[in-house]
């Protein structure tokens, strides 16, 4: 049953991710990009990760996916007629071995998987490693750091002179 | 055909990884660009949560390594959009190949 629902999403995600490339008009291909967005949220519940899910739903098909909206509706001229550019065949050629490589490196690879039942709701782990005391404190504070950079940077690049 | 589990999760990261980096590499729209380069985020997302839930299922790694992902994500793609403003004010265009103000 598991099975089916993964080869559903993972075909819809697929063919979501091949249409944000190949959809002409640049609004569609956004569109196309959100509901990539929520079949991996999707692929996520399969994996019993439960807190990303709700964060993949809330940061990507909410805030990301809605900047990229407003950066298309902002930049109204130049939407169609964007063809590929002369890269084309070099980026299949490099595309398609970089696939090969890591199919050839996953499906030959012998992972050590232990025989632990997965935990069935990760909100409470997840809280007290990111913030208990053998846990990654100081990384939750460089990424807090990091995102106010990231803030100011954005403000100070596009503030008007 | 590769056994079920962590393969299948592994091999659908790799071909939505080479998706996103066909887009990257191959798109003049700069917003499409940044969007590819979300789709090549996500795909790594997945690897690492299926790692998580089938290598480390108690401790949570892939997560948190997931959780940090995601929150360079959303400061690249503001800093990489409010760039795209900044010279979409002063080309007029959001194609590639006026991104070149920095070469001289």
């Amino acid at each position: 049953m598991l099975e089916i629902v993964f080869y559903l999403l993972a075909a819809i995600a697929v063919a979501s991710a091949i249409a944000v490339i190949v959809v002409r008009d640049i609004f569609r291909a956004a569109l196309c990009l959100i509901l990539l967005f929520m079949t991996v949220a999707g692929i996520y519940l399969l994996l019993h990760a439960d807190f990303l899910a709700i964060v993949q739903v809330l940061v990507y098909v909410g805030a990301i996916s809605i900047l990229i909206i407003v950066a298309i509706m902002l930049t109204r001229d130049a939407q169609h007629g964007q063809p590929l550019g002369r890269l084309k065949y070099p980026a299949v050629i490099v595309a398609a071995l970089l696939l090969g490589v890591v199919v050839l490196g996953v499906v030959s690879t012998v992972f050590a998987m232990p025989d632990n039942a997965p935990l069935q709701e990760t909100v409470k782990p997840l809280g007290k490693a990111l913030f208990g005391d053998p846990g990654y404190l100081l990384t939750v504070e460089i990424a807090a750091v990091m995102l106010l950079s990231a803030i100011l940077g954005a403000i100070a690049v596009i503030r008007e002179k | 055909m590769f056994s079920a589990g962590l393969n299948q999760y592994l091999i659908l990261s790799a071909v939505l990884f080479c998706i996103g980096l066909f887009g990257v590499l191959t798109q003049r729209n700069v917003i499409k660009l940044i969007m590819c380069l979300e789709i090549m985020l996500n795909s790594v997302n997945i690897a690492l949560i299926a790692f998580s839930q089938y290598v480390t299922p108690v401790m949570l790694t892939g997560q948190i390594f997931a959780i940090f992902v995601m929150v360079v994500a959303a400061a690249e793609v503001s800093v990489g959009i409010a760039i795209v403003f900044s010279v979409y004010r002063n080309r007029e265009s959001v194609d590639m190949e006026n991104f070149n103000i920095l070469k001289w």
